[in-house]
């Protein structure tokens, strides 16, 4: 049976359209911003200041970015290994601690589990993580430092062992078991085709964490042929803002330095490939997210 | 002191205006019919979240530059006088928060608009015909539904509550000493001690009561929360 729509409804609608559609407004706007300012031609901008539409049409700050282009394919280079290796590594530990962590015939499960949120609630802080890492690890300056500290992220074991348990029926493993399956059997053919959704999920955190990370960076990369890209972005931004404060202070022309687009056409270069994968990722991460978190 | 009071003060405006706003977007996106309409604008709400905070960094300066930024520019056009942004302390409170939101909603919001949809039709039937309107089923029906997810994002959130957003506020602020009144939390402070100031003692000591404190307010409120209702406690 069909029930009517009360009067309320359609102003509701109305309502709800209107607002939604503004949100998003505001959610696309600095994007759009950013990507014409990068095609803007720099003279323009330091003149009538960044605007919707660019005034006057160049490419002259992807001319800039790409004039030595030796470094942004290597900062390029740096976060995509990091960004693949990290990401396989990870996951191939997080999927085995949460299968692990959610076998019922496992004894210690709950203290480790607990254990594993207790470094979330309570740690040493930066400065002692520092030392570690520099002193006892010795990782400064090493494409190592940059994958090491997210390959066990708690957040997303503590996910990946509510998706395993919600995804993964216990008899399921008790009938592979009486089968004659050993543990590590079970966790490849069973565990890991069932839970593919969760899989992506944290696949897609990890990777979205290595891609933007900066911080790693610039706490132990010295050397600048190691710099992820975005930490690379990072001196550019602020190297770009030291040669046009100097350009104002001195009095001398910079002329044939844009930086302002420079600095829109490299975020644009950083952020590219992330923009173009999320249509393809996007509905995985929805899915995953849904099942991991309220389920959860 | 004043470290403290600006992380957990900004961590709880953080958590009040995110899931209020999460929730309310995600009420107004589910009763709306047109399926493409709703599918585009929760991919365009959620692509903020993909964004990296040095590229939000140069959003900012592209909108508040001084001399060139988006806003004095139109500001100018419009015959105002230009406003300077990046000396103003105050504003930054805004700033910061607007863009958390902005970063940060399309991700909560995807939480709540998944539960709505678990939310059986069968209830908004039963409304219907015992004549409710549309803001009756809203506030009887779906918010009471979402009660058990706000609560277990909300205890989350208060377990980090002595953690600050330290990509957030350190691209935004950066070394900029003007707004430290208003904007230093406790990850600037102790990153600065770290690699600007090399005071590693004080860095360590911040850090460590940092976490101590952290620690005992989550052991409270997780005791408190287990008095009055078992189910939700953390641990």
């Amino acid at each position: 049976m069909k029930i009517k729509d009360d009067n309320y409804m359609k102003w509701f609608r109305l309502i709800a359209f209107v607002v939604i559609l503004l949100t998003t407004l505001v959610c696309l706007f600095p994007f759009l911003l950013i990507i014409s300012a990068s095609f803007t031609q720099n003279e323009s901008i330091i003149k009538d200041g960044y605007n919707l539409i660019p005034t006057v049409f160049s490419l002259e700050g992807y001319q800039t970015v790409f004039r030595f282009p030796k470094q942004v394919l290597q900062a390029y280079g740096v976060t995509t290994i990091v960004t693949i290796i990290g990401t396989t590594l990870g996951l191939f530990f997080m999927t085995m601690a949460g299968y692990v962590l959610q076998r019922k015939d496992f004894k210690y499960r709950n203290f480790f589990s607990f254990m594993i949120y207790f470094t979330t609630l309570f740690g040493g802080g930066l400065v002692p993580w520092y030392i570690m890492m520099t002193k006892y690890l010795k990782l400064t300056d090493t494409l190592t430092v940059l994958i090491f500290p997210g390959l066990m992220t708690p957040f997303l074991i503590i996910l990946m062992k509510n998706f395993i348990r919600s995804a993964v029926p216990d008899e399921v493993i008790e009938s592979a078991k009486i089968d004659g399956a050993n543990d590590f059997t079970i966790y490849s053919r069973i565990v890991l085709q069932l839970s593919m959704p969760g899989i992506a999920t944290v696949g897609l955190f990890l990777a979205l964490q290595y891609w933007n990370d900066w911080f790693t960076s610039s706490l132990f990369i010295n050397d600048p042929s190691k710099y992820q890209l975005q930490y690379y972005l990072y001196n550019v931004i602020n190297a770009m803002s030291f040669i046009a404060q100097m350009g104002a202070g001195t009095g001398v022309s910079i002329g044939d330095m844009p930086t302002e687009s420079t600095k829109m056409a490299m975020s644009v270069v950083v952020t590219g490939p992330i923009l173009f994968l999320y249509p393809f990722v996007q509905r995985y991460f929805v899915k995953g997210l849904t099942i991991g978190a309220v389920k959860g | 002191m004043r470290l403290t009071i600006n992380t957990i003060g900004y961590n709880l405006v953080f958590i009040l205006f995110g899931n209020v706003l999460a929730i309310a977007l995600a009420v107004l996106l589910s009763e709306l019919k047109s399926k493409w309409f709703k599918k585009l604008t929760q991919s365009i709400m959620f692509l903020p979240y993909f964004v990296s905070f040095v590229v939000l960094s140069v959003i900012v300066y592209n909108v508040f530059n001084y001399e060139s930024g988006f806003l004095n520019t139109t500001l100018t056009k419009l015959g105002a006088e230009p406003m300077d942004v990046y000396n103003t302390p105050w504003i930054w409170i805004f700033l910061i928060i607007v863009f958390y939101l902005w970063k940060n909603l399309g991700y909560s919001m995807v939480i709540y608009l998944a539960s709505i949809t678990g939310i059986s039709e069968e209830y908004y039937e039963a409304a219907k015909i015992d004549g409710a309107n549309i803001f009756q089923r809203i506030w009887y029906i779906t918010v009471p539904m979402l009660k058990t997810t706000f609560i277990m994002l909300l205890l989350f959130a208060l377990g980090t509550i002595m953690k600050g957003q330290f990509d957030l506020f350190y691209q935004l602020i950066g070394n900029n000493g003007m707004l430290y009144n208003t904007t230093d939390i406790l990850d600037t402070y102790v990153y600065r001690s770290l690699k600007v100031t090399f005071d590693i003692g004080m860095s360590t000591a911040a850090g460590l009561y940092q976490s101590l404190f952290g620690f005992i307010l989550i052991m409270t409120v997780n005791s408190i929360i287990k008095k009055i209702n078992d189910e939700y406690a953390l641990f």
